[in-house]
């Protein structure tokens, strides 16, 4: 008896699925616009597309992660419709690219909410970085050793710390720095221990302190008029020119609605064209 | 139809199931080897093998101080997990009362069932800052993720030792007693040693299961690439550098990744036959077959 109920319960479970995917599923005049790219536009990228469907539900939107040299090689070769980076393009990455600017995001250099310290200079943070400086008390805070927090191999944001914190992609962190793979997991480490540093978007600060960087606090205002230096643009890419629904979702995200929804995920809302 | 042809059926039938696993792990390792073999040769073997740097930037591929990582870390929480598994698994097979193993069983599964991003969090949020407040340094650690280890192959290694412990026909334990043994040294020299085979197996699957893992040991291990002075230093395991790096690697770094999962692996093949080795040198053997 028992074993009839089991098989009769699964039979109904699959008639319903079943139902589901060809009736909800199968919508033929359906829309469907792929992202792909940074991790870093990701959420950005994700709010956008979900307040888009809610708007248009014929149109469907998939949002996928790897990183900004996936998002620049997937748009190339056609595998996504939209490809996102938080990296200026090289030259002979931009060709038959059309890119817009979203918005700009701030890369905020955090510590532990009890550390002293609450403001580096540019110079002090690549000391850190580069393993010249090793103690708190070097740059005004309590002795202790600086444990320092990146980013792994291959990351956007460690990527734009290299490049605009130690001078180019080429430089080296100190070798003895704590690798963590994601921004949370950097977050995260950085809350439980005082004498830690590391960096994460602007838009992602929650459990640890933004420092100061040549005296500059990471702001809305800071961002947008360049005089918090390290921040990164949040680009789309498109192959060509954009038509039909691509068209559409690209020209809503960068006006004033589309605008709203990144200035609630903190990012600074540029909105135009760049080439 | 006929008799026979529902025999031959059967038969085909389930040796097909039965080779279709060998049929999966020889497409993984022909899949993993075409992947991989380009970066292999690339960087030539010896240099993947005992490189000492990793810097896909500057197109260093060597992976000796995760292999080091990666077997310190299974060492080292076997070394915990085994003595506390086994003597657990004793208490729960001969000296537990019924209620108490009634509880314990459960607990104990339960902990096999935690997801091991869990165990990570969980390593992250709170052993991490206590073993930075007891050893300094900066708490993530090759002994951190052993500690996180331990506990998710505690259950493995408890509840198969504690099924072999069980499997102990009654009467050894009956002729042991009748002997004027006592109770302990019934356990001790006549249980234990019969029940060998089955709780070696149960440290392999532990083994499998430590050498495997992978979120909770990025998430508590540090992942620096080096070879760690002492146990408090952070050490990267080799998944733990394939499911880092795997997002974003593109061209050889790609293929390094999978030429990491070829050494993963060999090193989990070596070690199987290691302790099948031991298993079968081991076991006790009653009549025509053995414990």
């Amino acid at each position: 008896m028992d074993t009839k109920y089991i098989i009769g319960i699964i039979v109904v479970l699959i008639v319903i699925v079943g139902a589901y995917l060809v009736l909800g599923g199968g919508g033929d005049g359906q829309e469907k616009i792929t992202i792909v790219g940074s991790t870093s536009v990701q959420p950005a990228a994700e709010a956008l597309a979900t307040e888009y469907m809610k708007k248009n539900p014929d149109v469907k939107i998939t949002v996928q992660g790897g990183g900004s040299s996936v998002g620049i090689k997937s748009v190339q070769d056609g595998t996504a419709d939209i490809g996102t980076t938080s990296k200026n393009l090289k030259d002979e990455e931009s060709k038959g690219l059309t890119q817009w600017e979203l918005g700009k995001d701030g890369i905020a250099i955090v510590v532990n909410k009890e550390n002293k310290v609450s403001g580096l200079t540019l110079e002090q943070i690549k000391g850190i970085f580069s393993g010249e400086i090793t103690n708190w008390n070097e740059v005004g805070g309590s002795d202790g050793e600086i444990n320092v927090i990146v980013r792994e191999e291959g990351s956007g944001t460690r990527d734009a710390i290299l490049e605009m914190v130690l001078g180019s992609k080429d430089a080296k962190f100190v070798k003895e720095a704590i690798v963590q793979s994601s921004t949370e997991a950097v977050q995260q480490a950085v809350a439980q221990d005082p004498n830690a540093i590391g960096f994460i978007s602007y838009a992602a600060v929650k459990d640890s302190k933004a420092l100061k960087v040549d005296n500059v606090a990471p702001t809305v205002e800071t961002i947008l008029d360049g005089t918090y230096k390290i921040q990164r643009p949040f680009i789309f890419l498109v192959k060509g020119e954009p038509t039909g629904a691509v068209k559409a979702f690209i020209d809503w995200a960068n006006g004033p609605e589309g605008q709203e929804i990144l200035k609630s995920e903190k990012v600074v809302p540029t909105g135009k064209k760049v080439s | 139809m006929s008799k026979w042809d529902e025999e031959y059926f059967i038969e085909k039938g389930l040796l097909l199931t039965a080779i279709s696993s060998i049929i999966i792990i020889a497409l993984i390792i022909i899949f993993i080897f075409r992947e991989g073999i380009p970066a292999l040769q690339s960087a030539g073997v010896f240099n993947f093998l005992f490189g000492m740097d990793w810097a896909p930037t500057d197109g260093k591929y060597g992976i000796f101080p995760m292999i080091i990582g990666s077997l310190g870390i299974t060492a080292l929480s076997l070394l915990m997990a085994v003595p506390l598994g086994v003597l657990c698994a004793i208490f729960l097979a001969e000296i537990a009362p019924a209620n108490m193993r009634k509880i314990l069983n459960p607990t104990i599964q339960t902990l096999s069932g935690i997801p091991s991003v869990v165990y990570g969090f969980f390593g992250l949020v709170l052993l991490v800052p206590f073993m930075r407040t007891q050893f300094g340094g900066t708490g993530f650690s090759m002994f951190t993720a052993s500690v996180i280890l331990t506990v998710m192959i505690l259950p493995i290694i408890v509840s198969v030792s504690e099924d072999a412990l069980r499997s102990i026909p009654q009467e050894y334990k009956e002729a042991s007693l009748a002997l004027g043994a006592t109770h302990w040294q019934t356990i001790k020299n006549v249980i234990f040693p019969a029940a060998i085979p089955g709780i070696i197996t149960s440290i392999i699957l532990g083994m499998g299961r430590a050498i495997g893992e992978t979120l909770a040991i990025i998430m508590v291990a540090g992942n620096v690439v080096q070879i760690p002075n002492s146990i408090f230093d952070p050490v990267r395991a080799l998944t733990s550098n394939i499911a880092i790096e795997m997002g974003y690697a593109t061209g050889v770094h790609y293929n390094a990744l999978f030429a990491t999962g070829i050494i993963l692996v060999f090193m989990i093949i070596v070690l199987l036959v290691i302790a099948n080795y031991f298993h079968y040198k081991k076991k006790v053997t009653i009549g025509g077959g053995y414990l």
